[in-house]
C-alpha cells in the first residue's frame, strides 16, 4: 500500500471527509456502548433526544455551542494563517477578566452601551494576551505553540488567585467567585426562562462577519495567501508581519469573546470553572469545521450535540459520560487521518 | 556478460500525468550513457525509479542481469547503484571521512573503523583525481569539492554503476572540466556512468551514448560520435524554437544605482555583500554572474528591498531609499522575479487568478477604498495578464501548482510587467524551463529594456548572460567586479573571474 499526492483536490473532498469522520466516530461510539453494557441504537436514540429532544434539550445545546463558536473561531483564524495559538483557554479568561473588572460597578452605562463596550474590552483583553506571543514568534522565532500553551496556565493561575484574593466576593459564602456582574451588562435571554442567551447570536454574526472579511477583503485576501506560502506574500509585497498581528488580535479577541459572553451570558459571574477547556475543545471544532467560519459553526453544534446529549445518555441508560470525550477526541482523530486522504489517495498495490 | 543495467519497458504515471512510457535502455561497464531532455521530459523519474524511490508502474530494471526489487533504494546500493542528486546530501557539521562512513558501519561496534576507511578513501582519491582533503568539514567546502565527496561516497560504497544528476548545475567552466576528467577516469576503470543534464555541451563532450527523452518517451538513442548538436537540440524539442535576439537600444541615465553597500549574513544561505558600487541604467540589462552563493542572492535582496544594507545607499530614479521594505520599492517601480518560482513566486494552493493579482494589494483599480476586493475586476485583469503572456490553464480558478513550470514563470513575468517597472531585478528567470518558455521569457526581458526599463539579469547559464547583457558583472566572494562590455568578455574569461581571479585587489 503506498500514498500518492493528488494533483487536484476537488472542492468537496475535505467537507466529505469531514463527514465520513463523523460516521466512522459514531460508528467506534457505538461499540463503545455496546461494550459499556447498553444498545447502540438506544443509546443514540437518548443522545439524540437528550440534544434536540425538546425545547429545554435545545436551548442546552445552544448555550453549550455559544462559546465553541468563539473558540472554534478563535483557533480556526489562527491556523489558517499556520500561527499555532494553542492558548485560546487562557484568552477566554483574559476576556472574562476584563469584563469582570469593568462590568461588576467600575463603570455603570444603560444596557444598549454595557454590552457592547464589555464585549469590546473582552476582545481587545484577549488580543492583547495574544499579542507578545506573535510578536515572540514573528522578530524572535520562538515557538508560539510553547508560548500560547504556557499562557493559559499564567492566566488561570491568575484567576485562581484573583477568586481567591483580591476579587472574592464576600457575599458568596466562600466559593471563590468574583462579584456579580451589574444587570445593565448582563446579556439577555433568547428564550426566556432558559440558558440561551444573546450570546449564541452574537457568535453566529461574529462567525459570518469573519466570513466576509476572509473571503472579501483585502485583509482576507493577504493573509490567506500568508497562510498559504509566508515567502511568496512577503514576495508579492504583503507584509506578513502586519497580517500576522492582525490575524493575532482577531483571533485573540474571538477568544476574549468567548468568556465574555460566558460570563455575562451563562453564569452571571466568573468562577474558576468558568470553561472546562472550551478553549481547547475549539482546536477540535476548528479542524472540524476545516477552519472554515460557516464550519466552525456546524461543528461547534455537533460537539455541543455531544457533550448535552452524552449526559442525557448517561442518565437514561447507565453508561459513563466521559463517552463525550472519547467521542470528541475521535472526530479529531478521524479528521486528521481524513486530512492526510485528502492530500494523498491511496494505492493498494505492489 | 550481462550490461551493468538494463531496463525494459519502463513506465510510470502519477495520476493522469504520463512521466514515462515504455523507455527500454541498457548501460554497459566502460561507458557514459547521458539522458538528455527538457525539464519534465522523465529524466528524474527514470532515475528515480532506478534507485528505487519511486515504483514502476510497469517495466523492470535488471542489475548485472538479476531484477533489481522495486521501491527499494537499499535493493539499488546493494546492487551497486550509486546517485548524486542534484542537490546534495550530506552532514555539513561532518567531515569528509565521517561522510564517507555514514551509513557503512554497524551501529552495535562502539568505534569508527577509520584508518582503514581514510586508506581506502585516499586511493579512491588519488585513482580518479577526485581530490579532497579527508579531514576538511563539509561546511567549509565549495561546492565543486561537495560534489566530489558525494562521488566519492558513491565509489566508496563499491558502486558499479554512478548516476549523476545535473552535476554541473552549480559548478564553474573550469570545475566542470575537471569533472568531467574524473568521469573519464571512472569509466576507463570499468565503472558504467550514467549522465543526466540538458546542457547539449557537456554531453557532447563527456559521453559515449545519448538518450534523448521528450514527454516521458524515449524519441531516439544515438552514438554521441554520430550525434550532432543541431540534431539533438530538434529531438530535444521537438521543432526548432527561436530564441529571440538582442539588438541595440537607447541607453538613459541609471535607473537604479548602489553605492558602498554592505549586508550582514543574514543566514546560512545567504552571503555578505562587501562594498558593491554598480548603477544600472535605463535600457540596460546588465548581467551578474558567479558561482552560486557568492553574493547574487543578497545583491537581488538589497535592490528589491528584502534586505537593509548595513552601510551605503540604494538610489532609485536619484532619490536614496529610506524605506526597506519590499512594498516599498515596489512603489518605487522595482520588479523582483525570483530564482525559486514556487516558493517565492507563487501560492501554489491560491488560483491562477489570485496569484496574478497578488502584488496589487495596494492597486485601487482591483481594491475598493472600504478594502472590499474587485473580484470580477481582479478576475478581468488577471484573464488580461494571462492572454497578453500566454499563460495556458484549464480554468482561471485552478491552483497556481497544478500549471508547469513554464506557465508559473510566465504568469509571473506577466504580473510584474503588468505594473509597468522601470527596474527589473530577474533570478535565474529561465532555469529548468523547456525551449519556448524560455524564449518567451527572454522576449519579455528584451521588450522590458526596450521599453527603457533598467534590467538585472542574475544567471548561472553564462550563454543566456552573454546573449541578452549589455554589461556583465563578476560576483565572486561579496565583492562585485566593474562591469564589462559584453564583447569584451567570453565563456572562459567570465570562468576564470567566477573562480577568482582579478578579485585580489579587493
Amino acid at each position: 500500500m503506498r500514498f500518492e499526492a493528488r494533483e487536484t483536490i476537488p472542492q468537496w473532498l475535505p467537507w466529505m471527509t469531514i463527514a465520513g469522520a463523523c460516521v466512522g466516530t459514531l460508528c467506534f461510539a457505538a461499540v463503545l456502548i455496546a461494550a459499556a453494557g447498553a444498545p447502540p441504537l438506544v443509546g443514540f436514540k437518548e443522545l439524540f433526544i437528550g440534544s434536540f429532544g425538546s425545547r429545554n434539550a435545545i436551548t442546552e445545546t445552544g448555550a453549550t455551542a455559544t462559546p465553541l463558536i468563539f473558540t472554534g473561531l478563535a483557533a480556526a483564524i489562527a491556523f489558517r494563517a499556520k500561527f499555532w495559538n494553542i492558548g485560546v483557554e487562557g484568552q477566554l479568561y483574559a476576556g472574562a477578566l476584563a469584563v469582570t473588572y469593568f462590568g461588576t460597578g467600575l463603570i455603570e452605562l444603560p444596557p444598549f452601551l454595557m454590552i457592547p463596550f464589555l464585549l469590546i474590552v473582552a476582545c481587545v483583553a484577549g488580543g492583547l494576551t495574544l499579542l507578545p506571543m506573535v510578536l515572540l514568534r514573528q522578530f524572535m522565532r520562538v515557538d508560539e505553540v510553547v508560548t500560547t500553551l504556557l499562557t493559559n496556565f499564567v492566566i488561570i493561575l491568575l484567576v485562581s488567585y484573583l477568586l481567591e484574593g483580591p476579587w472574592k466576593d464576600p457575599y458568596s459564602l466562600g466559593w471563590p467567585q468574583a462579584a456579580a456582574i451589574i444587570d445593565a451588562g448582563v446579556l439577555p435571554q433568547l428564550v426566556p426562562r432558559s440558558r440561551l442567551h444573546l450570546g449564541f447570536a452574537i457568535a453566529i454574526i461574529a462567525a459570518i462577519v469573519i466570513w466576509f472579511v476572509q473571503s472579501r477583503t483585502i485583509f482576507g485576501f493577504s493573509s490567506k495567501a500568508v497562510g498559504l506560502n509566508q515567502s511568496a506574500a512577503r514576495h508579492s509585497g504583503i507584509s506578513v508581519t502586519k497580517t500576522i498581528i492582525f490575524i493575532g488580535l482577531l483571533s485573540g479577541g474571538m477568544a476574549g469573546l468567548a468568556g465574555a459572553t460566558e460570563t455575562i451570558g451563562l453564569k452571571g459571574y466568573l468562577t474558576l470553572d468558568l470553561s472546562p477547556g472550551f478553549g481547547y475543545t475549539g482546536i477540535a471544532v476548528a479542524m472540524l469545521g476545516n477552519l472554515h467560519p460557516i464550519g466552525v459553526i456546524f461543528a461547534a453544534i455537533f460537539m455541543a450535540i455531544i457533550y448535552v446529549g452524552a449526559d442525557a445518555m448517561s442518565r437514561a441508560i447507565d453508561v459513563p459520560t466521559y463517552l463525550a470525550d472519547v467521542i470528541v477526541a475521535t472526530t479529531v482523530l478521524a479528521v486528521l487521518i481524513g486530512q492526510v486522504l485528502v492530500r494523498y489517495r491511496v494505492v493498494i498495490r505492489g | 556478460m550481462a550490461p551493468l543495467l538494463e531496463v525494459i519497458n519502463i513506465g510510470k504515471s502519477f495520476g493522469s500525468l504520463v512521466a514515462n512510457r515504455n523507455i527500454t535502455f541498457t548501460v554497459n561497464s566502460g561507458e557514459v550513457l547521458a539522458i538528455l531532455g527538457e525539464n519534465g521530459a522523465g529524466k528524474t523519474t527514470l532515475m528515480n525509479i532506478i534507485f528505487g524511490h519511486y515504483l514502476a508502474d510497469e517495466g523492470v530494471v535488471k542489475c548485472a542481469g538479476r531484477e533489481l526489487r522495486g521501491g527499494d533504494p537499499r535493493a539499488a546500493i546493494e546492487a551497486g547503484i550509486g546517485m548524486v542528486h542534484q542537490h546534495f546530501t550530506l552532514a555539513e557539521n561532518l567531515t569528509v571521512l565521517e561522510n564517507t562512513l555514514v551509513g557503512t558501519q554497524s551501529l552495535w561496534k562502539p568505534t569508527l573503523s577509520s584508518a582503514e576507511a581514510r586508506q581506502k578513501l585516499v586511493a579512491l582519491t588519488d585513482q580518479f583525481g577526485l581530490y579532497i582533503n579527508p579531514d576538511a568539514y563539509v561546511h567549509q567546502m565549495s561546492v565543486g569539492e561537495k560534489q566530489r565527496l558525494e562521488i566519492l561516497k558513491t565509489l566508496f560504497n563499491d558502486c558499479r554503476l554512478v548516476i549523476l544528476d545535473e552535476p554541473t548545475a552549480s559548478l564553474t567552466p573550469q570545475e566542470a572540466s575537471g569533472l568531467f576528467a574524473s568521469i573519464r577516469k571512472m569509466v576507463s576503470s570499468g565503472l558504467g556512468v550514467i549522465l543526466i543534464s540538458h546542457k547539449l555541451n557537456e554531453i557532447m563532450q563527456v559521453s559515449d551514448r545519448i538518450i534523448v527523452l521528450r514527454s516521458g518517451e524515449t524519441v531516439g538513442t544515438l552514438k554521441t560520435a554520430d550525434a550532432s548538436k543541431r540534431q539533438l537540440g530538434e529531438m530535444i524539442v521537438g521543432q526548432k524554437i527561436m530564441r529571440p535576439v538582442r539588438r541595440s537600444s537607447r541607453m538613459f541615465d541609471p535607473k537604479i544605482r548602489l553605492q558602498d553597500i554592505c549586508t550582514r549574513k543574514t543566514n546560512l544561505q545567504s552571503s555578505m555583500l562587501k562594498n558593491i558600487n554598480l548603477a544600472v541604467r535605463g535600457g540596460e540589462i546588465m548581467g551578474v554572474v558567479g558561482v552560486a552563493g557568492n553574493g547574487q542572492q543578497s545583491l537581488a535582496k538589497v535592490m528589491t528591498g528584502h534586505i537593509k544594507p548595513t552601510n551605503g545607499n540604494v538610489i532609485i530614479k536619484g532619490v536614496i531609499a529610506l524605506e526597506y521594505t519590499p512594498m516599498a520599492f515596489m512603489e518605487l517601480g522595482v520588479a523582483y522575479i525570483p530564482e525559486d518560482r514556487t516558493n517565492d513566486g507563487v501560492v501554489g494552493d491560491m488560483s491562477v487568478w489570485e496569484n496574478a493579482v497578488l502584488t496589487e494589494t495596494k492597486n485601487t483599480d482591483l481594491v475598493s477604498s472600504t478594502k472590499i476586493v474587485r473580484t470580477l475586476q481582479c478576475r478581468s485583469a488577471a484573464e488580461g495578464i494571462c492572454s497578453v503572456n500566454d499563460v495556458r490553464f484549464q480554468s482561471i480558478n485552478q491552483p497556481a501548482r497544478s500549471l508547469s513550470g513554464g506557465n508559473i514563470q510566465k504568469l509571473l513575468i506577466g504580473r510584474w510587467f503588468a505594473r509597468s517597472p522601470e527596474i527589473i531585478v530577474a533570478c535565474q528567470p529561465s532555469r529548468g524551463l523547456d525551449e519556448g518558455a524560455i524564449s518567451a521569457v527572454h522576449q519579455s526581458l528584451l521588450a522590458a529594456r526596450g521599453s527603457g526599463a533598467a534590467v538585472v539579469l542574475i544567471s548561472e547559464d553564462l550563454e543566456e548572460i552573454l546573449a541578452l547583457s549589455d554589461s556583465i558583472i563578476v560576483m565572486y566572494d561579496g565583492y562585485a567586479s566593474a562591469p564589462f562590455e559584453n564583447n569584451d568578455v567570453d565563456i572562459t574569461s567570465l570562468g576564470m573571474r567566477m573562480a577568482g581571479e582579478g578579485f585580489d585587489a579587493f
